[in-house]
């Protein structure tokens, strides 16, 4: 196997593996909130609010792992 | 390819030759086999910065200016896509904040476009600003919302026909990032005083420990705005090379029945970059005015130490 045939199987497991985490990291977070609101609707809006913004810092983490991936890919 | 871009000028003319190249190529494509085989590449041509700007039915290649030489220092500012993108949004947004402060001369509260900035920058003041750096963030509040309309505006231009991303260029995003590491700093030394902005560098241990404490509390510094860059980078750039591939799909099958589906995936995804660029430019401007209130905190608690 030459070595770009390599890097592209590295960046397309890497991909799946991201992915993994990712949805099951934010999948959680959901769960919390929708749980949260059912029990104190009242607060609901800033319970929202704090889980848009771990959503995003979580992300910003996935995308760096992406980022290494992007770059495997490209590689020829 | 994406960290290290060298603007050479041989490098960006084989760049905009293949943009030129692909165009063509997209244009006056048959769906009959021929032609070369679907490649990444021409995909990446269309999220990465190049000499040439794509207009309905023609093309404007940009002028090349003679490299500047700084001693040894060979810098060749010629403008690029992305950087007209840049200025254009710079323009767009100094127009917009001078005729909005316009419509304030006459009353206190105004119609239309304008009630919505003010929406804006009310959100922006008291969800973001107050909460997390106190009624000492005021004074940073230009700042920040200059931050948030800039990037938001450069986010949004990159959805039109015809527009390009400059946030989707890592360089850029670096230069807002390094915008923001040096607020930081600068908020944190103006509210605690110098000496109290190194006292918490070291971090309050003993000073046989501090040999190995600083230089790992200076390389703190650097991670926040460093994922602050990448964050704002891969998001924009990402969400168009999705865009761009699922439309790809089309030209890589080479048959029009692909089309219905994929141009239905690529207007879902259109929907979530859109959700996307507005959500990004907060988040940028929300954990700028966390870092900056992280400073402007430590002076409080130091005075109340002292008290």
């Amino acid at each position: 196997m030459g070595i770009n045939a390599i890097a592209h199987l590295a960046a397309g497991l890497g991909a799946g593996l991201i992915i993994l985490g990712a949805s099951y990291g934010i999948g959680k977070l959901a769960a919390a909130t929708m749980e949260a609101s059912g029990r104190q609707p009242e607060v609901a809006p800033q319970v929202r609010t704090a889980m848009i913004i771990s959503a995003a810092l979580i992300e910003g983490v996935t995308f760096f792992a992406l980022v290494i991936c992007m770059v495997l890919a490209i590689k020829s | 390819m994406i960290f290290e871009n060298p603007i050479t000028p041989d490098t960006l003319q084989h760049v905009a030759a293949a943009v030129a190249d692909s165009a063509q190529k997209m244009i006056s494509h048959e769906a009959s086999g021929h032609g070369e085989k679907f490649n990444f590449q021409h995909l990446l041509d269309h999220v990465k910065d190049s000499r040439t700007i794509e207009l309905p039915g023609f093309h404007i290649e940009l002028p090349q200016l003679p490299p500047v030489h700084l001693g040894s220092f060979v810098l060749d500012l010629s403008p690029t896509k992305h950087v007209l993108f840049l200025l254009l949004c710079a323009l767009l947004l100094i127009l917009g904040a001078i005729s909005a402060s316009r419509a304030y001369r006459k009353t206190f509260v105004p119609h239309g476009f304008v009630n919505l900035i003010e929406m804006l920058v009310v959100f922006i003041r008291d969800e973001v600003v107050l909460p997390n750096m106190g009624p000492g963030g005021i004074k940073y509040m230009p700042y920040l919302l200059t931050t948030f309309f800039y990037i938001l505006f450069m986010n949004l231009i990159g959805l039109v026909p015809y527009g390009a991303t400059p946030t989707g260029n890592i360089m850029v995003t670096a230069g807002l990032a390094t915008v923001a590491f040096f607020m930081i700093q600068i908020s944190a030394i103006r509210s605690q005083g110098l000496k109290n902005y190194l006292m918490h560098l070291t971090g309050g241990v003993h000073w046989g420990l501090w040999i190995i404490m600083i230089p790992i509390e200076i390389l703190g510094l650097f991670t926040k705005p460093f994922a602050l860059c990448i964050r704002l980078f891969a998001n924009m750039s990402a969400g168009h090379i999705v865009i761009l591939s699922l439309i790809g799909l089309i030209f890589m099958f080479q048959s029009i029945a692909v089309a219905p589906v994929s141009v239905l995936f690529a207007l879902f995804i259109n929907m979530l970059e859109l959700f996307v660029a507005v959500l990004q430019a907060y988040i940028f401007t929300m954990l700028t005015a966390v870092f900056m209130g992280f400073g402007v905190q430590a002076a409080h608690e130091s005075h109340e130490g002292n008290h």
